[in-house]
């Protein structure tokens, strides 16, 4: 039986849409709490996630969202002795992704496309792969929604967030838990490299035109959902890599933005 | 029974004791004040209150009706985090658009509902978290130092606020201030702390206080202070001092 979802292209469109709309809400966290390095480091410890699932032989999306579970919990633990929390986070995005590409790299009887994890593959998706990204999406959106009200008063202050009964700790944790799955799910559409851009980008550009935190996710969500089909279509009809035209799009879209916004202060006041 | 008691509270932050053996009460109705030097453990005793800190050893006992309306020290909003005052003032639990004028009135800043909060003076910026402090009907107002990076006329203003705010709900107050000369007219009772608490009673009796005056010198019955801290002041009680450079 044929079905819409038979179309490589709209497979793609489909994930891309997904994974936008998981990323969104959880771009919008990454900005406001300044975690865009935790982000990095997340997504760039999932390429050890690829080797494990690879040697064990068991579901890349199990493997991706362990490893960066633990990285996402390992990393928020990090007590910064003696060194900014940038420092540390630098130190760990980029040796987990040293380590990844080593340990896949030494893999034996198995040969993979690196250039797919690293840059994302979106047009290779199957069915499978859009259910895993959809499951994936939705319960993140379920997650966030769930928590929302407390994910916000503990952004905006730990303390009045304990004034309130709610522990900052706990919600730290849900984020974390929901981190890890938009980079698992994302790792296919656009790989590990540049999943960070997916969640800050269309953040950053739907700032200047919110008011309040909803609205930014919406935005956000829309501008990433843009990005995607944009990016794809240019792929398509220019045959660059899918990962980086969309990314390309997203990052038109936000200086777009920020002229947009210098207009507005310019001429409307 | 009293709102909040607390006994033998000791909070450890790291391996460094930061109160030792605190006991306090308060009772309804009463505006209690903490005084006390930099680094004494003032915001420490607040955020144990509030649960925010888990004491080491000690208790604090809060009455079980005991709804707590709590203005932190300062509160820095990213401006990356888009917010208006209404948003802001039903996290995390939303009311009605009347509660929230209310509230936002009894602080004594009613146009502000659709202004972002990172566009607010730090006078309007305070209102508004007495204002979001109000919203649950509290029955004890905790303000950490609420008027910090006000100038002399703004906090003369919001303590103003304050005094009224508390005789329209007569809700408990507890707070921590610098302001010696406002605390002492207001207060009921004065805690004097310096990681436990040296002396405690109504403002004159501790301003005449020996323990008090080795902290604060004379003379704070003006508006100007000397912060300057003793490490040889004497005490009735003996017992051990817990002071960062000791």
């Amino acid at each position: 039986m044929m079905t819409l979802f038979d179309s490589f292209l709209v497979r793609a469109a489909f994930a891309g849409f997904g994974v936008t709309l998981a990323a969104a809400p959880l771009g919008c966290f990454v900005v406001w709490r300044r975690m865009a390095y935790f982000g990095e480091a997340t997504a760039h410890a999932s390429i050890l996630g690829v080797a494990l699932a690879l040697t064990f032989s068991f579901s890349l999306f199990g493997g991706v969202l362990i490893v960066a579970l633990l990285m996402a919990t390992v990393v928020s633990g990090i007590s910064s002795r003696g060194y900014a929390m940038d420092t540390l986070l630098g130190v760990t995005a980029h040796s987990a992704l040293a380590f990844g590409l080593v340990s896949v790299s030494l893999l034996q009887g198995v040969r993979i496309d690196l250039m797919s994890y690293l840059f994302g593959d979106i047009l290779s998706v199957s069915k499978n792969d859009l259910l895993m990204i959809w499951g994936g999406a939705i319960s993140v959106l379920i997650i966030i929604k769930w928590r929302w009200s407390a994910l916000l008063i503990s952004t905006i202050n730990p303390d009045l967030a304990h004034a309130s009964g709610i522990n900052p700790k706990r919600e730290q944790l849900v984020l974390t838990v929901a981190l890890a799955i938009v980079v698992a799910v994302a790792i296919k559409v656009i790989g590990i490299l540049l999943i960070a851009a997916m969640l800050i980008i269309p953040a950053a550009s739907a700032r200047p035109f919110s008011q309040t935190p909803e609205r930014m996710v919406f935005i956000a969500a829309s501008l990433g959902g843009v990005s995607a089909i944009g990016g794809l279509r240019l792929a398509y009809i220019y045959d660059t890599p899918t990962g980086p035209t969309i990314v390309c799009v997203a990052t038109t879209i936000f200086i777009m933005s920020i002229i947009g916004n210098y207009l507005q202060r310019a001429f409307i006041k | 029974m009293n709102l909040l008691n607390i006994s033998e509270l000791t909070i450890k932050i790291g391996k460094k004791t930061v109160l030792h053996n605190v006991g306090l009460s308060v009772k309804r109705g009463e505006i209690v004040t903490i005084v006390g030097p930099n680094g004494s453990g003032k915001s420490t005793l607040l955020k144990a209150i509030i649960g925010a800190l888990e004491p080491a050893s000690g208790k604090v006992e809060r009455s079980s009706d005991l709804r707590i309306g709590y203005v932190p020290q300062k509160l820095h909003i990213d401006p990356t985090f888009p917010l208006t005052v209404r948003r802001f003032l039903c996290l995390p639990y939303s009311f009605t658009k009347l509660a929230i004028q209310n509230s936002l009135e009894q602080a004594g800043v009613e146009d502000l509902e659709l202004q972002q909060m990172a566009d607010l003076s730090g006078g309007q910026f305070q209102r508004v978290l007495l204002a979001r402090a109000l919203l649950s009907k509290p029955n004890l107002l905790i303000l950490d130092e609420p008027t910090q990076g006000l100038d002399q006329a703004g906090s003369a203003n919001f303590y103003r606020q304050i005094e009224e705010v508390r005789n329209q709900l007569t809700c408990s107050v507890l707070m921590v201030s610098h302001e010696l000369h406002v605390v002492m007219a207001t207060s009921d009772k004065v805690i004097c702390l310096n990681g436990h608490v040296c002396c405690e009673g109504k403002p004159e009796q501790v301003a005449s206080a020996p323990e008090y005056l080795a902290l604060f010198g004379s003379g704070t019955q003006g508006a100007l202070a000397l912060y300057r801290h003793e490490h040889t002041h004497s005490h009735d009680q003996s017992h051990d001092h817990f002071h960062e450079n000791s």
